[in-house]
């Protein structure tokens, strides 16, 4: 099967640490130190509470799927999904290297990361 | 304040064309509007509000205040996607109401099918400064379908909803879509042809989808007033409410739309409830968008959306709820990918008894309009609207 390109992420200053860590394997998440939420997309004031003291975490890398789709019109069908992290947030995800028909909601998957076309690779996942 | 009695409803107008090769997009505009405010009995030079969104060519709504040589005193172009023109409506009232103009004119127009756009199944970044969420999302491939059809698969997974569940809402659009000469789609379809049409994105399948199409569609919203001069069938706007629903910062939840809050807020307003509604026209991009919405407006209870739409119930004659009796977004027409103004048309039509007599319902007096814009499984804007006739 022809191997599907992933465009890089438009990186901003807000977000530039995370991008950085995952180029090294790890999946960061933003956590708020006043009210202790943790939250995803990332970002410095704390949408909850709207404290300013957030700090990045780094998370397992474990989760369960919440809900995906099969993208099957794509020229290389992929796996469209959110993952809920073992820290809490949903997150934008795909999962990769597994048998799309055997997917499930509720199912366990550990985090990977897949090259993109000039830029940071991207956190995706995996049957556990 | 509320909006209440405030303002009514003169005149609409759909565009006939579902394939716009050889007209302009400030064109429709234009014409659509034309059409709107010779319904009503009006003219451009009564117009002193104008509403628009994103499909309008130009920073806001000043080139086709331009083009079409208006001169309003207030305008308004809040962009929620399809929903837009829903909002704009309720939006219109409150501007009436506030005696900021008496006559507000709203318009869409659109030609992806002209221009070629591959509408549903390919990524689009939106261009220029990204959004903070673009990262996060866009290098993953959501498309409109897939993130759709994430919202149908947690459905069925938490509450057991089925394909062919969903498939009745597509089947009962196409029953009302026989009916419409200029719907692009008019045969009448089972539920086995729809689940068995090609799978798009996991649960959704091809007759799961609406149209694409050209072309846009106008409403004229006006004062008390002005209603009473002119010879139309007064429709009163009774209720409106908006929400704009996003993934709550990591907790997001498929399963239910921003029609739990906007539906609430317009028929509170309005004094009324669901089981008074005698016709609905309700935002159909999918099959699911229809199912979810139906619940979220309180036409049944979260989670029985399926067992409520199968059986036909949603077919004009028969169903207990009739719905999208022009053929919807599913069947007729979805301008611009933008199938909100379109709903209100209906429902205006249903009000005035000038449905098509197939489908028109009987004393029908009191309607909602529904919409969703954006993406339903990302953020979303929903605006609802409830109608009566007087």
């Amino acid at each position: 099967m022809a191997e599907r390109k992933l465009p890089a992420p438009a990186i901003s200053q807000e977000t530039q640490a995370y991008w950085d860590a995952a180029a090294k394997g790890k999946l960061l998440v933003r956590k708020c130190t006043s009210c202790g939420q943790v939250h995803h997309y990332p970002r410095t004031i704390c949408p909850f509470c709207f404290s300013d003291k957030t700090e990045w975490i780094e998370a397992s890398g474990k989760g369960t799927i919440y809900s995906y789709s099969v993208m099957r019109r794509a020229p290389v069908p992929y796996a469209m999904a959110y993952v809920t992290l073992a820290e809490g947030p949903r997150m934008v995800t795909n999962i990769v290297d597994c048998d799309f028909d055997k997917l499930k909601c509720e199912q366990a998957v550990k985090l990977v990361f897949k090259p993109t076309d000039g830029g940071p690779p991207l956190p995706m996942f995996t049957p556990a | 304040m509320s909006i209440k009695g405030k303002a009514y409803i003169a005149g609409i107008y759909e565009h006939p064309t579902r394939l716009a090769k050889d007209i302009s997009l400030a064109q429709i505009h234009a014409q659509v509007a034309k059409g709107a405010l010779e319904d009503a009995g009006l003219t451009k030079d009564d117009v002193d509000g104008y509403f628009c969104a994103g499909d309008a060519p130009g920073l806001g709504p000043m080139s086709m205040v331009e083009y079409m040589g208006l001169r309003p005193r207030h305008v308004d172009s809040t962009d929620t996607g399809g929903s837009s023109y829903v909002l704009h409506v309720g939006h219109a009232a409150q501007a009436i109401a506030a005696g900021k103009c008496k006559v507000a004119l709203i318009t869409l127009a659109g030609r992806p099918r002209a221009e070629g756009m591959a509408t549903g199944t390919v990524p689009r970044s939106r261009g220029g400064t990204p959004t903070p969420d673009e990262p996060f999302e866009f290098p993953y491939g959501p498309t409109v379908v897939n993130m759709y059809a994430m919202c149908a698969m947690r459905h069925m997974h938490e509450f057991g909803t089925t394909s062919e569940q969903l498939a009745w809402i597509k089947v009962a659009a196409s029953h009302h879509a026989q009916h419409n000469p200029h719907a692009l789609l008019r045969d009448v379809v089972t539920v086995e042809e729809v689940v068995n049409s090609p799978m798009i994105s996991d649960p959704l399948h091809r007759l799961d989808c609406c149209v694409i199409t050209d072309g846009g569609g106008a409403i004229v919203v006006v004062a008390p007033e002005i209603a009473a001069k002119l010879k139309r069938p007064k429709v009163k706007l009774l209720g409106a409410g908006e929400f704009i629903k996003t993934q709550m910062s990591g907790k997001v939840d498929l399963t239910y739309s921003g029609a739990r809050v906007s539906g609430a807020a317009a028929f509170a307003e309005a004094g009324v409830k669901p089981a008074d509604i005698k016709y609905a026209s309700i935002y159909d991009s999918f099959t699911i968008t229809v199912l979810m919405q139906l619940e979220d407006l309180g036409f049944c209870e979260k989670g029985k959306g399926g067992a409520f739409v199968a059986d036909g119930n949603l077919i004009a004659g028969t169903g207990k709820l009739p719905f999208n009796t022009d053929g919807g977004g599913l069947c007729s027409n979805h301008p611009g990918n933008r199938g909100g103004l379109t709903k209100v048309l209906e429902a205006v039509r249903q009000l005035r008894g000038e449905a098509h007599p197939a489908v028109q319902v009987k004393n029908c007096d009191l309607a909602v309009a529904h919409g969703t814009g954006g993406s339903l499984g990302l953020r979303h804007g929903s605006a609802t609207v409830i109608l009566g006739r007087e």
